[in-house]
């Protein structure tokens, strides 16, 4: 993915839409800041999410965070690979490290930011 | 109020540092991130700046009587050179915190908590009286680091005119470091052999940058409070405001070595010799977890439905590659081998009961 064409939301997840279907992930800098990832829980296939729901949980050594939606629809896929090779949502947060696929059931929010956007907010926070 | 700072501030804001507020002071929680810092002080080198922690003076004819009535050790019976862990205790037996005291030639020396310096200042300042005792506060004055790990003492040595391998653990001798006056005690949080050093605060910045440099070829790290945090959790060391608080006494917490109570007297005291053999004391335990998720403070530790004990730190070892947690527990469920559960945010995750510590560092060969 090219960071540059995704969209965001303030709690630091990517979001990338192809044929009504979103893919979701968390930014190379939020996985910078956790620093050493220990565990990662995603919802099953068939879930159905909301806006803002916790959708699962990050944990590094420091800290455990949540994961929250930035879309509302069914959880088609989920990248369980990553609970045995974190190593790759550290390293390729944009590829790789992708979390939960959604079939969208509303369109995105007009407020999820672009890159740029997403950048100044990030500042804003630290 | 505005932070505290330690000599090194700068050079910890110009090489990286994450600096959080840490017990009122801007303190480097990490470099780069916790598990390489961590991995360094097992492996090589660790270099660790601890100004924070408060430095008290005792001199004045009274000082050894009057730390005997302060402590929960014996002071009196150190040798020049000795150092000893204690608890400083309150009237009903609680702990008020957690110290070094170092007989030295001249004086005696009391590291303690940077969270409970003006608490036990404050405390000593008001059971002084009746006592011929000099306290001074080399806080701010004076700086510490700890350089710790496998590799620390050769690293040091060619700084030091004395034998660093002929300092026991848990001694220290006033020398000179640089050609500067200083302390080296042979002592630390890491569960690693190494050394912590006191000299003036003016002579921070050279001793700092000189290890570093002299280091960096053989693995040294500069560590933040963060691996300290993992590193002294794998050697079970008790952590003030985690395992230990005013509510927790000695026995609890495992450290009945550290409190003697024949022929003494000191705050709690006779509360404490009631309570020593108390069967209903919760005690502290180590768990390890089956998962790889952290059982982090706060959480409770089950057996089916009944809740029998609460997680006071916990974190994912990177020396075990497991997850690892301390917790106090009702003493029936205290037992090495004992099957709990950790609710950690709303799930229920395995574990058991284990000895402490979880990590030993290999014998050294002379």
């Amino acid at each position: 993915m090219d960071p540059q064409s995704l969209k965001y939301s303030p709690s630091d997840e990517w979001i990338h839409v192809e044929g009504g279907v979103a893919t979701v992930g968390i930014t190379e800098l939020a996985v910078h800041a956790l620093t050493d990832l220990v565990y990662i829980d995603l919802p099953k296939v068939g879930k159905t999410i909301q806006v803002d729901d916790v959708f699962g949980v990050v944990e590094s050594v420091k800290a455990a965070s949540d994961l929250y939606s930035p879309v509302a629809g069914e959880v088609i896929e989920s990248n369980t690979r990553l609970a045995d090779d974190l190593e790759s949502l550290s390293k390729d947060p944009f590829g790789k490290g992708w979390l939960i696929k959604v079939r969208l059931s509303q369109p995105l929010s007009a407020e999820l930011l672009d890159r740029a956007g997403y950048e100044a907010n990030w500042d804003q926070r630290h | 109020m505005s932070l505290l700072r330690t000599p090194l501030y700068d050079w910890h804001a110009s090489h990286g540092a994450r600096l959080v507020d840490f017990a009122g002071w801007e303190m480097p929680v990490q470099y780069s991130s916790i598990v390489p810092e961590h991995k360094a002080v097992r492996g090589a080198c660790g270099l660790f700046d601890i100004a924070h922690m408060g430095r008290l003076r005792f001199t004045g004819p009274d000082a050894a009587r009057f730390l005997d009535h302060l402590l929960t050790n014996d002071v009196s019976s150190l040798a020049v050179g000795q150092i000893r862990y204690s608890l400083v205790t309150n009237d009903t037996g609680g702990i008020l915190d957690d110290v070094l005291v170092y007989r030295l030639p001249q004086s005696h020396m009391l590291v303690v908590n940077a969270s409970n310096r003006l608490k036990i200042v404050d405390w000593i300042e008001n059971h002084r009286s009746g006592f011929d005792v000099v306290i001074e506060d080399l806080t701010l004055s004076h700086f510490m680091l700890a350089l710790q790990g496998p590799r620390a003492l050769e690293l040091l040595q060619p700084l030091v005119p004395v034998e660093l391998s002929q300092i026991r653990y848990y001694h220290a001798v006033e020398t000179t470091i640089l050609s500067r006056p200083g302390l080296v005690s042979r002592t630390g949080y890491t569960g690693e052999d190494g050394v912590e050093v006191i000299v003036p605060a003016a002579d921070a910045l050279a001793l700092w940058t000189t290890l570093f440099d002299q280091g960096t070829p053989i693995g040294l790290l500069p560590c933040g409070l963060g691996c300290r945090d993992t590193l002294r959790l794998e050697a079970a060391m008790p952590l003030y405001g985690h395992e230990l608080n005013e509510s927790i006494d000695p026995f609890s917490a495992g450290l009945a070595f550290a409190v003697k109570l024949e022929g003494r007297e000191f705050p709690g005291r006779d509360i404490l010799a009631a309570r020593q053999h108390d069967p209903q004391r919760r005690k502290r335990v180590g768990l390890k977890l089956a998962g790889r998720r952290i059982a982090r403070e706060g959480a409770t530790v089950w057996i089916g439905i009944q809740k029998v004990g609460d997680i006071t730190s916990g974190t994912f070892s990177p020396t075990l590659e497991q997850s690892l947690a301390m917790a106090y527990v009702d003493p029936g469920s205290a037992v090495e081998g004992t099957a709990v559960e950790v609710e950690i945010r709303g799930q229920r995750e395995s574990a058991t009961v284990v000895k402490l510590p979880f990590y030993r560092r290999p014998v050294t060969k002379c």
